[in-house]
C-alpha cells in the first residue's frame, strides 16, 4: 500500500492538465464523465415531466393530438431529423480525431457539427414562424393559426370541436421543441468554446475530456429529438 | 477496492482506453438512417394501437444504439450503466405511477355518492 | 490552534468570492442562508400575530395570504433544502473521505452563486408584494388568477433548483470516485451515507419541479397552458408533478439530518452506532421509497381512490427505514458512556420530536384519517415537527458539534445548554397545541379563525415567541465565539474520523498527507483506529 500513499503536490505523470484535488489524471477522467452522466440524468427527469404530461394528455385527447400533428410540416421535421443524426456521427468522429491526435480533423468534425446544430435551428425558427400564419382555404375552409398564446392561437371550422384538444397539444409541442432548442443552443456556445481550444492545439491523445464530455451532451440532445419526432410528427398520418 | 488504487491498477496508462473504430461510427449511422426511414413510412400504415408501441420501439432501438456506440456506455465502467438505468428506471415511476391515477379515472364509483 | 489555515489564508474579498475551497463555500452558505432563515423567521412571527385573535386584526386576508407563502417558500427553498448539505455537508464530506476538495470546486462555487441569484429573486418577489399562492403554486389559481408576484418568485425557486442539482451532482461523484486508499463504502461515516442518498434525490427529483415551474411560468405568460381547466388542461397533473419532487424533497431535508444523528449520538455516548449497515441502507431505502409515495399530498384533490389506496400503502412503508434508525440509534445509547453536550441535547430533542413528527405522518397516510385532517393545523403541526423539531435541532447540534472544527474555536457550553432548552420548550409550546387544534378542524392557511381555537392559537403564539429568541442566542455566542472563543484544538471532543485527524480550523488542502485508511474511521471502542501514515 505505501506507493499509493502520495504527499501533496507529488503526482505519478506531472501532467499540467491534473487539477490539484486529483491525485491521477484517470480519476480525473473518471470523475468528470461520471459528472457528465449523472447530470444527464438529471436531464432525463428535466424532460421526463414534460414527456408524462405528453403521455396524459394524448391519452385523453387523441384526436386533438392527430389534428394538431398532421399540421406539423413532416419533410422539415424529418430534415431536422437527419440533420441532427448526422450531427451525433460528426461529433462522434470528433472524438475519434482527437483521440488518435489529429488535430486538423478534430476542428473540421466540431465545425461540421456546429454547422448541422446551427441548421437545426434555422430549420426550427422556420417551422415556428409558420405557426403563426393564417392558413387561408386549410382544411375545407378553416383557418388554423396554431401559435397557443392567448389571442392568436385560432382553429376555426371543422377542427373548431377539438381546438382546446389542438391547443393542449402546441403548447406540449412548443414546450418541448422549445426546450430541446435551447439545450441545442446552450450546446453550440459550448461547442464554439471547445473548437476553439480544438483550434489552439488544446488537445492530446492524453487529454481531450471536453471533447468527449460534449459529445455526451450532444448525443443526449439527439436522443431526446430521437423521441419528440415520432411523438410529435407522426402521432397518426394514415387513415 | 477504492476508487484511486483502481486509477492506478486499470487505467495506468490512459491510451489503453477503448477507441471506436470509424467503420462503426458509419454503420450505426447508417442504421439510424434506416430506421428513422421505418418509423417514418410505418406512420402511414394502419396498425391501429401498435402504431404508437412501433413507433417508440423503433425510437428505442435508435437511442440505445446513439447511446451504447456513439455515447460508448457498451465500453464504461458499470458504474456508468447503473446511473442510466437509474435515470431511465425513474422516468419511469413518474410516468408509472402518475398514470395509475389517470387510468383509474372513471372506474368503478363509490356507492354514497349514487344516493 | 495552526498558524496558517483555511480562514486567514489566503486573504482579502475577492479571495472569499472567487474561492474554489469546500471550506469557505460551506461559510458563504453558512452566512446566506442564515440570512434566508430570519428572513422565513419574520414571516412565521407575523403569522403568528395575526393568528392571536381569531377576528385578525393585523392583515387582510390577502396580506395574511403573502406573509404565510413567503414563509413557506423562504423556509423550504432556501433555507431547510440547502442547510445541513450546502454548510456542513459542504464543509465535511471532502474531510470525511480523506480529500484535499469536493470533485468539482469550482461548480461548488457556481451552486453557491446559483443559489444568490435565486435568493434575489425570492427577495425581489418580496419587494414587489409577495406571492399569495402558498409554497405549493397551485393552478391555475397560481397561472391564471393570481395578481402577486408568481413568476419573480417561481423563477427565484427554479434557479434554486439547480444550486441543490449541483450539489447533489459533486457529493456523488466526491463519494464514488475521490475516497482515500482503504476507504471503502462500509468504512464511511453514516454521514456520508446519509448526504450520499440525499445527493441521490437532488439529481433524481430536483428536475422535475424545475420544469414543472416552468410550465407553470409559461402559462402564466402566455395565458394558455395545460393545466387551465377551462381549456380542457388538468390541475391535478400540476400536483402529480409538483409533488413528485415536493415530496422527495422532504427527504432531502431530513436525511442529512439523520446523518448529523448518527455522528453525534456515537460521539456523544463513545460506541458506534447500532446496526450500521442497517442505518447506511435505511438512508438508501428512504431515498428510494420516498418517490414512490408523493400521491399523499392529493387524498382529496381529485386522485383516484385506488391510486390514492397506493400511495397510502407505500407511505406506510417508508415510515420503516426511519423507524429502523430510531431504534438503532436509541440501541446505541444502551450500555454507552453518555455525555450531555449541547450538540447531544440536540440529538435527544431529535430523537424525541422526530418521533412525534414520523408517527403523526402515519396518521396522516391513512386516507380516512387524513380526509378530516388535511389542510388543518394537523398537518402543519406534523411537518413543522419534522422539520424544525427534527432537521434544524440537528442542524444546530451539527453546527455545534463541528464549530470547533470549522472555526477553531470552543463556544461557551453554559448559554449554548440554555438556548437548547429554550429552544425545545418554546418549539413544543408553539407546534403541540397546533396538533390540537387542527385535530379538532382549525383550517390552515386562514386568516381569521372560530373564537372556540383562540386559546391554542395564543398558546401556539406564545411559544413562537419564546422559540425566536431562543434562536437570537445561538447567532449572538456564536458570532462571539468566532472571535474570542477558546481555542479548541484539534479534536476537542475526542471523536473519530477523519475530520478530527487535521487541525482545527483545518488547512486549505485539508490534510497534510493523504490519509491511508485501515479500519472504519468512526470506530469507538476499538483499540485499533485510524492509521494516518
Amino acid at each position: 500500500m505505501s506507493d499509493a500513499v502520495l504527499t501533496h503536490g507529488a503526482h505519478a505523470p506531472a501532467s499540467t492538465r491534473l487539477q490539484h484535488h486529483f491525485d491521477t489524471m484517470a480519476q480525473q477522467k473518471e470523475a468528470v464523465t461520471l459528472g457528465m452522466w449523472v447530470f444527464l440524468v438529471t436531464e432525463i427527469m428535466f424532460f421526463g415531466g414534460m414527456f408524462a404530461a405528453y403521455l396524459i394528455y394524448r391519452m385523453w385527447y387523441y384526436q386533438g393530438f392527430v389534428a394538431a400533428s398532421r399540421e406539423l410540416d413532416l419533410v422539415l421535421g424529418g430534415i431536422n431529423t437527419v440533420v441532427l443524426i448526422g450531427s451525433s456521427l460528426t461529433v462522434a468522429l470528433g472524438v475519434h480525431a482527437a483521440q488518435t491526435g489529429k488535430k486538423q480533423q478534430t476542428v473540421n468534425y466540431l465545425l461540421l457539427t456546429g454547422v448541422l446544430g446551427l441548421a437545426f435551428l434555422v430549420i426550427k425558427y422556420f417551422e415556428y414562424s409558420s405557426k403563426f400564419d393564417l392558413h387561408a382555404a386549410h382544411h375545407g375552409a378553416s383557418m388554423i393559426r396554431l401559435f397557443p398564446g392567448a389571442g392568436i392561437f385560432e382553429v376555426t371550422g371543422e377542427y373548431a370541436g377539438i381546438a382546446s384538444q389542438m391547443r393542449i397539444f402546441m403548447v406540449l409541442y412548443f414546450a418541448l421543441t422549445g426546450m430541446h432548442a435551447l439545450h441545442m443552443i446552450i450546446g453550440i456556445g459550448i461547442l464554439a468554446v471547445i473548437t476553439r481550444m480544438a483550434m489552439k492545439g488544446e488537445f492530446t491523445p492524453h487529454w481531450y475530456a471536453p471533447v468527449e464530455i460534449f459529445g455526451l451532451y450532444w448525443h443526449f440532445v439527439d436522443i431526446v429529438w430521437i423521441f419528440l419526432f415520432p411523438l410529435l410528427y407522426l402521432v397518426n398520418r394514415h387513415g | 477496492m477504492n476508487s484511486r488504487m483502481d486509477a492506478h491498477a486499470h487505467h495506468a496508462d490512459l491510451g489503453h482506453e477503448h477507441v471506436t473504430p470509424l467503420g462503426v461510427y458509419f454503420g450505426i449511422f447508417g442504421a439510424l438512417m434506416a430506421l428513422t426511414a421505418i418509423t417514418v413510412g410505418v406512420a402511414w400504415v394502419n396498425l391501429g394501437s401498435l402504431n404508437i408501441l412501433v413507433a417508440l420501439g423503433v425510437a428505442l432501438v435508435k437511442a440505445s444504439l446513439v447511446v451504447l456506440y456513439f455515447m460508448h456506455l457498451k465500453y464504461s465502467s458499470k458504474l456508468t450503466w447503473i446511473v442510466v438505468a437509474s435515470g431511465l428506471f425513474w422516468m419511469m415511476i413518474l410516468f408509472g405511477i402518475t398514470m395509475a391515477d389517470y387510468l383509474t379515472r372513471g372506474w368503478m364509483i363509490s356507492p354514497t355518492i349514487l344516493h | 490552534m495552526p498558524s496558517r489555515h483555511y480562514l486567514n489564508h489566503p486573504t482579502g474579498f475577492k479571495s472569499w468570492l472567487l474561492t474554489t475551497d469546500h471550506k469557505r463555500i460551506a461559510l458563504l452558505y453558512l452566512f446566506s442562508i442564515t440570512a434566508f432563515f430570519f428572513l422565513g423567521g419574520m414571516f412565521a412571527l407575523l403569522v403568528r400575530l395575526q393568528l392571536l385573535s381569531p377576528a385578525g386584526a393585523l392583515m387582510t386576508a390577502d396580506a395574511y395570504n403573502r406573509a404565510f407563502t413567503m414563509h413557506g417558500v423562504i423556509m423550504v427553498f432556501f433555507f431547510l433544502v440547502p442547510s445541513i448539505p450546502a454548510t456542513l455537508g459542504n464543509f465535511l464530506v471532502p474531510l470525511m473521505v480523506g480529500a484535499k476538495d469536493l470533485a468539482f470546486p469550482r461548480i461548488n462555487l457556481l451552486s453557491w452563486y446559483i443559489y444568490v441569484v435565486g435568493g434575489i429573486f425570492a427577495i425581489g418577489s418580496l419587494i414587489g408584494g409577495g406571492v399569495d399562492t402558498g409554497w405549493t403554486f397551485y393552478t391555475p389559481f397560481s397561472s391564471m388568477s393570481s395578481n402577486s408576484r408568481v413568476l419573480t418568485g417561481a423563477i427565484g425557486v427554479f434557479i434554486s433548483g439547480f444550486s441543490s442539482i449541483l450539489t447533489g451532482l459533486n457529493f456523488i461523484v466526491t463519494i464514488h470516485r475521490m475516497r482515500a486508499p482503504g476507504l471503502t463504502w462500509f468504512r464511511l461515516p453514516l454521514f456520508i451515507w446519509a448526504h450520499y442518498a440525499t445527493s441521490l434525490i437532488m439529481i433524481l427529483g430536483t428536475p422535475v419541479i424545475a420544469i414543472t415551474i416552468l410550465l407553470l411560468a409559461f402559462e402564466r405568460v402566455l395565458r394558455v397552458g395545460i393545466f387551465d381547466p377551462k381549456i380542457g388542461g388538468d390541475p391535478v397533473l400540476f400536483q402529480h408533478l409538483f409533488w413528485f419532487y415536493s415530496h422527495p424533497a422532504v427527504y432531502i431535508m431530513v436525511l442529512p439530518g439523520m446523518g448529523v444523528i448518527s455522528e453525534l449520538i456515537a460521539a456523544f455516548s463513545r460506541k458506534n452506532v447500532f446496526g450500521y449497515s442497517f442505518v447506511a441502507f435505511s438512508s438508501l431505502a428512504i431515498a428510494v421509497i420516498g418517490f414512490l409515495v408523493w400521491g399523499h399530498h392529493m387524498f382529496v384533490a381529485g386522485e383516484t381512490p385506488y391510486a390514492a389506496l397506493l400511495f397510502s400503502i407505500i407511505s406506510y412503508l417508508v415510515a420503516v427505514p426511519s423507524a429502523v434508525k430510531t431504534f438503532n440509534w436509541t440501541a446505541t445509547l444502551y450500555k454507552g458512556s453518555i455525555s450531555y453536550q449541547t450538540p447531544m441535547l440536540y440529538a435527544f430533542g431529535f430523537i424525541g420530536l422526530f418521533l412525534v413528527g414520523g408517527l403523526t405522518g402515519l396518521f396522516l397516510a391513512a386516507v380516512g384519517l387524513d380526509i378530516h385532517v388535511h389542510d388543518t393545523y394537523f398537518v402543519v403541526a406534523h411537518f413543522h415537527y419534522i422539520m424544525v423539531g427534527g432537521t434544524l435541532m440537528a442542524y444546530l447540534g451539527g453546527i455545534h458539534y463541528w464549530w470547533p472544527k470549522i472555526t477553531g474555536k470552543l463556544y461557551p457550553e453554559g448559554w449554548s445548554k440554555l438556548s437548547a432548552l429554550i429552544i425545545f420548550l418554546g418549539f413544543n409550546l408553539t407546534f403541540f397545541p397546533q396538533f390540537i387544534v387542527g385535530y379538532l378542524g382549525m383550517p390552515r392557511r386562514y386568516a381569521v379563525y372560530p373564537p372556540e381555537f383562540q386559546v391554542w392559537n395564543v398558546l401556539s403564539t406564545a411559544g413562537a415567541t419564546i422559540l425566536g429568541v431562543g434562536y437570537l442566542f445561538p447567532m449572538v455566542y456564536l458570532t462571539w465565539s468566532w472571535f474570542k472563543g477558546k481555542p479548541a484544538g484539534d479534536n476537542p471532543w475526542d471523536a473519530k474520523g477523519l475530520e478530527w485527524e487535521t487541525t482545527s480550523p483545518p488547512p486549505t488542502f485539508n490534510f497534510d498527507r493523504t490519509p491511508v485508511v485501515t479500519e472504519a474511521t468512526h470506530m469507538y471502542g476499538h483499540p485499533e483506529e485510524v492509521k494516518v501514515v
